[in-house]
C-alpha cells in the first residue's frame, strides 16, 4: 500500500491522475473502518488532509461553496442559517468525534445509501464540483448516485466542493435509528421548502439502493400548495394533503429487510417523517412570514 | 514509511509504519502510549479519543500518515506533571466514574474538551457531548456526576480568582 | 528470555487517607492508573521482540473441513508459524468449562460461524492477517440446526455424537445439553381452583456482554519449557485447568497472571485466546500477543442464551397465585460452555420471587449450530424474569388489580419455600423493594419543552435524530422485580483463597493481599483492601497482582467475589489476628490482664480492648517478624437438584432487586426514550456504597439495552449478521436515563458482614420493567426482547 501526501490541490489532482486506483482519505471515518476490519486493501491512500481549501467554505449571494472536507461540526455551528437541512443532518452524524473529522465529500465519495448528508443535498438541489487534471465539471446531485456505493465520479476525479443553494425557506431533516445517538439510519428524510420558486424538494436515505428524491410526492405537494394558495395565505395544507404526501414519499422508497429494520417499517417510518417534517417546515414558514426580522 | 508527530508536547518518530496503520496503533504499539484504547476500531465507542490539532477525534480512524507533523494530545497528556492529576481525572476518581476503566481515557479527553468550550454544561449538554463514548460498566450515572463535579470545582476556582 | 513483559501488571498501593474500612466509599486502588492511562490492560501488554497472533475463523456454521493448505501462508515473509489441529501437541485437543467438547482448533468439522480453524504468528498484525487470508481451507457445508424444531428432529444432524459428559445419559436427544425439571405440589388440582389462567410465550434475543476491552493476552515462552501467560479473564485457575492439558504441560509450567480486564460480564469465563497464544509462543519460542478486534471479539466469546419461554399461571380472584407451569428452551449453540448451570438457574428461579406451591417446570438447553452461549450477567435468571414478570402484568390486568399490589400479594419473604423446596432463610424484602420504587415521585412530564420555540430533541424518543417534536409521544410506567442466586450452586465446591501478609515497614504495620480473584472493574481490589483495614487495623494495604501462584479464588461471576474472596480475606485476617494476639500474649501477656481475658481488636496499628484501651503497638508485637497466611474460605454447601423433581438446597444465597421504569414512546415510529429507571435493591451490607451503586446502575443499563436494542442477529443459516458496534448497539449516555438507586441493607447472617452479592440482580428486573412501561404506553403485547420499532408499530 502506498501513502500519497499531496501538499496542494494541484498535486492531489496530479496524483489521482497518475494513480486512479488510489483511494482518497480525508476524515477517514468510512475508509479506516474498512481497513481496520480488513474489508479493503487499496493500492494507495491519497491523503487530502494537507489541502486546507477543502476545509473552507465561501458564502456567495445565492450559494454556499462548501469544501469537501469541511467537518460536520463546522457545518452545524456555522452554516445553520444558510444550510439548515444540511446542518440538521450534520448534527445526526455518528458521534461528536466523527463530526469533527467527517465531511460531505466523504459521504459523496462513499455514496452509501445510509450517508446522512444525502437527503439534505437532494432536498436542497446541490451540485458537486468534480475536478481532475482534465478540468472541472459540475454534477447535479440528482445525477450523482448511480448504485449501491457507486457514484458518477471518473477514476481521476476528486470532489473539490459541493455547491448548495442558500435556503430560501425552511428545511428539515429527520432520521430513524434504534438508538438515540451514534446510529446509522434505518431510514432518513429531508424536506426543503423553496418559497422563491414555490416548489418543494425531498431526499430519502437508507431506503433504496441509492439516496433518492420522492419526485411524485414533490410534484403532488408543489401542486397542492399552489392550488390551495398556501404560499400566500400561510395556511397549513389539509391533513389529507399531508397524508397523501406521506403516502407518496413512502411509495418512492425501495427498501430492503436488513439487520437495521424491515422494508415495511422503513416505508411506514418514511411516511411518518414526511408528514412531520412537512408540519415543522410549514409552521416555520408561517412564523418566518409573520416575523421576518426575527430570523 | 516514517511518521513524525508531536504527542503531549514531545516530538516522536515512528519508522517502518505500515501505510494502513491507524494513529491509534502508532500511539499504542510504536510510541509506548497505550492509554488510548482499542475497543472497537470503527469509530463507534470513543475509547481511542485524542485531541488532534486541538480537536477530539477517534484516533482509530486517523491514518498514521495523516498525523504527520500534527499535534496530538492523549490521556497521558492530561495530567500536569507538576501539579498531578487534571481536575477531570480527579473528578472521575472522586465520583466513582471508573470501573473497568477501558472507556475512561476517551471519556476524559472528551470531557476535558467539553469543559474547555462549555465550562458549566447542562445535563443535556453533557449527554450530547459524551454521546460518542460508550461505557459498559457504569450506566453513565457516575460519569455525569463526575462531569458535574469537575464543572462545579472549576466554577469555584474561577470564583476565587 | 525474561519472563516479565516490559509493560505488565503492577502492585496496587494507595497512600492511606482516613479510616477506609468496610462500609465506606473508598476510592479504587487502581483508579489513578486508570485515569492517567497507565493501567496495563491485556491489550496493552508489550514485550521486546514479540510476535502477533491471528485467528482464522470459519465462514460456515456447519461444515466438514476437507483440507487445509498452509503452504502459501507460511511463505509470507515475516510469518513465524501457522498452526492447525494437526499441530496440537497432545491427544487432548478439546477443552470446556463443564464438558470437554470444544476443539482448540477445528478437527474435521466446524460447528459454528467463526469457529477457530488456524492460527498465525507474524511480525506485524497485518502480516498475520495477510497470511491467514492465504490459508486455503476446503469446506463441505453441512445442514445446520438452528432452533428446537431442527435440533430435535428425528433425523437432525447430531452435533456431538460421542458425548461422555454426565448429562448425556439423561437426555432424550443428543442435541439436548441438559434438561432440568422442577415439580412440586399438584398443579392440575391447583389449576382447577384458579379463577383466571394466563398463558404466554416469550422470546429473549441473544445478548452480548460487549465488554469494551477486547479479548487479549501475551504468552511468553519460558526456559523451562513452560509458558507465562498474561491475560484478561474471570477465573485464572479454571483457565489453567483447561489450558495445561491441551498444551501437554503440567499446571506448574503454565504460570498465569491477570492483566488489566476491560469488563467481563460473563464473557470471559470461557477461554478465548489463552491456548492459542500459548501454542504460538511455544512453537515460535517468542512472546506472542493476541488482540481481537471487535469483529473477532463477537466470535471470540459466548453470548447470553436466547430463549423461548412458555408460561401458564393461575390466580384466584383474591389475587393469589394458584399454580405455574413453564417450559424454557435455551439455545446453547455449538458447544456446552456453562449451559448446564444456566439450565439449573432458569429452572430453579423460573417462578420468580413469588410464592407458588404448585409448579411443573422444565428447562433445557440445546446444541445448535448457532454461536455458543454461556455466561452473561444474570445467567438463566434474566430470561425467566422477563417471562414471569410479563405474566404478572398480564395476571394483574386480568384481575383488575394494580400490578404492584398483585405482586405484593404473592411476594416471597424470609421463610418462603421455593419451587425447589428450598426455604429462603435470609431476608427477602420483595414487597418492600417494590413499595420503595413505587413511592418515588414521578419525573416531570414533557421535559423536552423549552422556553424557546424549538423542543430539546435530546429529551425525546429518537434523540439527536430529530424524529419527533412531541408528536405521537406517550408516557408509560412499568414495574418488575427479580430473584438471582449468588455464588456457585448445585453442590459445586465453591471456595476462594486469600494470602495475607502482615509486617512492619518503616515503623508502620503494612499488609499485603494476594489472591487469584479477577478484578474486572467491579472493585474487588477495593473491598479486599477495605476488609484488611477493618480486620487488621492497618492503613497501608498493598494488593498483589492476581496470579496462579496462590490458590484459586473461583470466578468473578455469579455475584460472588465480595462474598467469597472478601470472605477469604476476612477469614485469613482472622487467622492473622489470632497469631498477632498469640505473639502479644507471649511478649506482653504479663503486663495487662486483658491479654488473657478480654476480646481484643486490632485498630489503628495497635492491639486494643473492646473498650478502646491500648495494650501494645503492632510494631512492638511483631518485632520484625512477618505473619504470612494463606487460607481457603467456603460458603455453606449446596446440593444438586434432583434430576426428576428439581428438589434440593441448590443455592447458597438469593439477591433481589426491583425497578420502576418511566418511558416515553413515539407510538407512531416505535422509538423509545427511557426517562427514568429507578432501582431498589437489598445488598445485605454495602461494603463500598459507591461501588455498589455503580454495580446497580451498570446492571440496570445492561437490562435496558436488552429491552430496546441489544441483539446478536443470527440467520436461519446460523450465521451472525451484525458482529460490529455499528449494528450491535449498546446504550449511549443519551439512551440512558437518570438512575435513582435505593440500597437496603438487611443482613444475611450466613454471609461475611451480612453482605449479599449485588452485581447481577439489577440486570434482571430492568428489562421487564422497561418493556412493561412500553406496553403501558402503547397497549401492545410485546412478548419479545429486544423490542424493535416494528413491534411497537405493528409493522412486519
Amino acid at each position: 500500500m502506498d501513502f500519497l501526501r499531496p501538499a496542494s490541490w494541484q498535486e492531489a489532482l496530479a496524483a489521482k491522475a497518475e494513480y486512479p486506483t488510489a483511494v482518497p482519505i480525508a476524515g477517514g471515518t468510512d475508509l479506516m473502518v474498512e481497513i481496520n476490519f480488513d474489508h479493503r486493501r487499496p493500492d494507495a491512500l491519497l491523503d487530502l488532509n494537507r489541502i486546507t481549501e477543502l476545509r473552507e467554505w465561501e458564502t456567495g449571494r445565492q450559494t454556499v461553496r462548501l469544501g469537501a472536507s469541511v467537518p460536520y461540526s463546522r457545518i452545524m455551528e456555522h452554516l445553520r442559517a444558510e444550510l439548515p437541512g444540511l446542518a440538521q443532518a450534520a448534527h445526526t452524524v455518528a458521534s461528536p468525534q466523527i463530526r469533527n473529522r467527517g465531511g460531505v465529500g466523504g459521504n459523496l465519495g462513499t455514496a452509501s445509501p445510509a450517508g446522512d448528508a444525502h437527503p439534505a443535498l437532494l432536498a436542497s438541489g446541490a451540485r458537486i464540483e468534480a475536478v481532475s487534471v482534465r478540468g472541472t465539471r459540475m454534477i447535479d446531485v440528482d445525477d450523482f448516485y448511480l448504485g449501491v456505493k457507486r457514484n458518477a465520479l471518473a477514476p481521476d476525479e476528486l470532489i473539490r466542493a459541493v455547491h448548495l443553494p442558500k435556503a430560501t425557506g425552511p428545511q428539515a431533516f429527520a432520521k430513524v435509528g434504534t438508538r438515540n445517538a451514534m446510529v446509522i439510519a434505518v431510514c432518513a428524510f429531508g424536506l426543503a421548502l423553496h418559497p422563491d420558486r414555490r416548489t418543494v424538494r425531498t431526499g430519502i436515505g437508507s431506503a433504496a439502493p441509492t439516496p433518492v428524491r420522492a419526485r411524485v410526492a414533490e410534484d403532488f405537494l408543489t401542486a397542492a400548495l399552489a392550488d390551495g394558495g398556501h404560499w400566500d395565505s400561510g395556511r397549513p395544507p389539509a391533513p389529507s394533503v399531508a397524508a397523501e404526501f406521506a403516502r407518496l414519499v413512502a411509495g418512492a422508497a425501495n427498501p430492503i429487510d436488513d439487520v437495521r429494520g424491515t422494508a415495511a417499517y422503513r416505508r411506514h417510518a418514511l411516511g411518518v417523517l414526511a408528514r412531520r417534517t412537512l408540519g415543522w417546515t410549514w409552521q416555520a414558514y408561517r412564523e418566518q412570514d409573520r416575523s421576518p426580522a426575527c430570523a | 514509511m516514517r511518521v513524525t508527530l508531536t504527542v503531549n508536547g514531545r516530538r516522536h518518530q515512528a519508522d517502518d509504519v505500515w501505510e494502513g496503520e491507524s494513529l491509534l496503533y502508532v500511539l499504542r504499539e510504536r510510541l509506548g502510549l497505550p492509554g488510548s484504547k482499542n475497543a472497537c476500531e470503527q469509530g463507534e465507542c470513543g475509547s481511542c479519543t485524542v485531541r488532534l490539532d486541538d480537536v477530539p477525534v477517534c484516533s482509530c480512524l486517523v491514518a498514521a500518515g495523516q498525523a504527520q507533523d500534527r499535534d496530538v494530545v492523549t490521556v497521558e497528556g492530561l495530567a500536569d506533571p507538576g501539579t498531578g492529576l487534571a481536575p477531570v481525572q480527579q473528578a472521575f476518581l472522586d465520583a466513582g466514574a471508573v470501573q473497568c476503566g477501558f472507556c475512561t481515557p476517551g471519556l476524559l479527553v472528551a470531557t476535558d474538551d467539553l469543559l474547555r468550550h462549555c465550562p458549566q454544561p447542562t445535563d443535556a449538554d453533557i449527554r450530547e457531548a459524551l454521546s460518542g463514548n460508550l461505557c459498559r460498566c457504569t450506566g453513565y450515572e457516575k460519569i455525569l456526576d463526575a462531569v458535574r463535579l469537575a464543572a462545579a470545582r472549576s466554577g469555584e476556582t474561577a470564583g476565587e480568582r | 528470555m525474561t519472563a516479565e513483559p516490559t509493560r505488565g501488571p503492577r502492585r496496587l498501593t494507595r497512600a492511606p487517607r482516613a479510616a477506609q474500612g468496610v462500609g465506606v466509599s473508598v476510592a479504587r486502588p487502581d483508579g489513578t492508573l486508570k485515569v492517567t492511562g497507565e493501567f496495563a490492560y491485556a491489550s496493552d501488554m508489550w514485550h521486546e521482540d514479540m510476535l502477533w497472533g491471528h485467528t482464522l475463523r470459519s465462514p460456515h456454521a456447519h461444515a466438514r473441513v476437507l483440507s487445509i493448505d498452509i503452504a502459501a501462508a507460511l511463505a509470507v515473509p515475516g510469518v513465524y508459524a501457522v498452526l492447525t489441529h494437526d499441530d496440537l501437541p497432545t491427544s487432548q485437543t478439546r477443552y470446556g468449562l463443564e464438558c470437554l467438547d470444544t476443539p482448540v482448533l477445528a478437527d474435521g468439522v466446524v460447528r459454528h460461524h467463526g469457529e477457530p480453524v488456524a492460527l498465525v504468528a507474524a511480525d506485524h498484525p497485518e502480516t498475520a492477517r495477510r497470511a491467514a487470508a492465504r490459508i486455503a481451507v476446503d469446506y463441505e457445508p453441512l445442514p445446520v440446526v438452528h432452533d428446537e424444531a431442527t435440533a430435535l428432529a428425528d433425523d437432525a444432524p447430531v452435533l456431538h455424537p460421542h458425548r461422555d459428559d454426565h448429562h448425556a445419559p439423561h437426555v432424550r436427544h443428543p442435541n439436548i445439553v441438559h434438561r432440568q425439571p422442577v415439580r412440586r405440589g399438584d398443579p392440575d388440582a391447583a389449576a382447577a381452583r384458579a379463577d383466571v389462567i394466563v398463558t404466554g410465550t416469550y422470546t429473549v434475543g441473544m445478548q452480548d456482554q460487549a465488554f469494551l476491552g477486547p479479548e487479549s493476552g501475551l504468552a511468553v515462552p519460558a526456559e523451562d519449557g513452560g509458558v507465562d501467560l498474561y491475560v484478561a479473564t474471570q477465573w485464572l485457575h479454571s483457565d489453567l485447568r483447561q489450558i495445561a492439558p491441551v498444551l501437554g504441560l503440567p499446571e506448574d509450567k503454565v504460570r498465569m497472571t491477570l492483566s488489566g480486564v476491560g469488563g467481563a460480564f460473563g464473557g470471559r469465563e470461557d477461554l478465548s485466546m489463552q491456548i492459542h497464544g500459548c501454542l504460538l509462543a511455544l512453537r515460535t519460542g517468542k512472546p506472542v500477543k493476541m488482540v481481537y478486534d471487535r469483529f473477532q471479539s463477537f466470535f471470540g466469546h459466548v453470548h447470553r442464551h436466547p430463549a423461548t419461554l412458555w408460561y401458564e399461571h393461575g390466580a384466584t380472584r383474591e389475587g393469589l397465585l394458584t399454580h405455574m407451569r413453564c417450559r424454557i428452551v435455551l439455545d446453547g449453540g455449538a458447544y456446552a460452555s456453562s449451559s448446564p448451570a444456566v439450565v439449573g438457574n432458569a429452572a430453579s428461579l423460573s417462578a420468580g420471587p413469588y410464592v407458588v406451591d404448585h409448579v411443573d417446570i422444565e428447562a433445557l438447553a440445546l446444541y445448535t449450530n448457532n454461536p455458543p452461549c454461556g455466561a452473561m450477567r444474570g445467567f438463566g435468571a434474566v430470561q425467566a424474569c422477563f417471562a414471569y414478570e410479563s405474566q404478572m402484568d398480564k395476571l394483574a390486568a386480568e384481575l383488575g388489580l394494580d400490578p404492584v399490589e398483585f405482586r405484593r400479594r404473592n411476594a416471597m419473604s424470609q421463610g418462603s419455600r421455593l419451587p425447589t423446596g428450598q426455604v429462603v432463610d435470609a431476608p427477602a424484602p420483595v414487597a418492600e423493594l417494590l413499595r420503595r420504587v413505587k413511592a418515588l415521585p414521578l419525573p416531570p412530564e414533557r421535559q423536552w419543552e423549552t422556553a424557546g420555540a424549538a423542543p430539546d430533541v435530546r429529551a425525546l424518543p429518537g434523540g439527536l435524530s430529530n424524529t419527533t417534536h412531541g408528536e405521537g409521544v406517550v408516557r408509560g410506567v412499568g414495574y418488575a422485580v427479580g430473584i438471582k442466586n449468588v455464588g456457585f450452586s448445585e453442590g459445586f465446591d465453591d471456595y476462594s483463597t486469600a494470602r495475607v501478609r502482615l509486617e512492619v515497614a518503616g515503623g508502620e504495620p503494612v499488609a499485603t493481599v494476594h489472591t487469584a480473584a479477577a478484578e474486572v472493574g467491579q472493585g474487588g481490589v477495593t473491598v479486599q483492601a477495605q476488609i484488611v483495614r477493618t480486620e487488621l487495623g492497618v492503613q497501608q494495604v498493598t494488593i498483589q497482582p492476581a496470579d496462579t501462584r496462590v490458590g484459586s479464588a473461583g470466578s468473578t461471576s455469579a455475584s460472588r467475589q465480595t462474598y467469597m474472596t472478601g470472605g477469604a480475606v476476612r477469614h485469613t485476617c482472622e487467622a492473622i489476628r489470632e497469631r498477632v494476639l498469640a505473639l502479644g500474649r507471649a511478649r506482653f501477656g504479663g503486663t495487662h490482664p486483658a491479654w488473657e481475658h478480654a476480646e481484643l481488636l486490632l485498630e489503628d496499628g495497635k492491639v486494643v480492648t473492646e473498650a478502646g484501651e491500648v495494650l501494645a503497638a503492632l510494631a512492638d508485637v511483631l518485632d520484625g517478624q512477618a505473619i504470612d497466611i494463606e487460607q481457603e474460605f467456603r460458603h455453606r454447601p449446596t446440593q444438586p437438584f434432583d434430576r426428576m423433581t428439581g428438589q434440593g438446597f441448590g443455592h447458597v444465597q438469593y439477591s433481589f432487586a426491583a425497578h420502576r421504569a418511566v418511558v416515553e414512546v413515539d407510538t407512531e415510529l416505535g422509538l423509545v426514550k427511557v426517562v427514568e429507571l429507578a432501582c431498589a435493591q437489598d445488598v445485605g451490607k454495602a461494603v463500598n456504597p459507591q461501588a455498589v451503586a455503580g454495580q446497580i446502575q451498570g446492571g440496570t443499563v445492561q437490562g435496558l439495552g436488552l429491552a430496546v436494542m441489544e441483539e446478536i442477529l443470527v440467520g436461519p443459516d446460523a450465521k451472525v449478521r451484525n458482529p460490529s458496534f455499528t449494528d450491535y448497539l449498546i446504550p449511549t449516555i443519551l439512551d440512558t436515563p437518570t438512575l435513582p438507586v435505593d440500597i437496603l441493607e438487611l443482613a444475611d447472617h450466613h454471609a461475611p458482614y451480612g453482605l449479599r452479592g449485588a452485581g447481577e440482580a439489577p440486570t434482571l428486573s430492568s428489562t421487564p420493567a422497561v418493556v412493561s412501561a412500553i406496553r403501558a404506553a402503547t397497549g401492545r403485547a410485546l412478548t419479545r426482547v429486544p423490542v424493535r420499532p416494528e413491534h411497537i408499530t405493528d409493522t412486519p
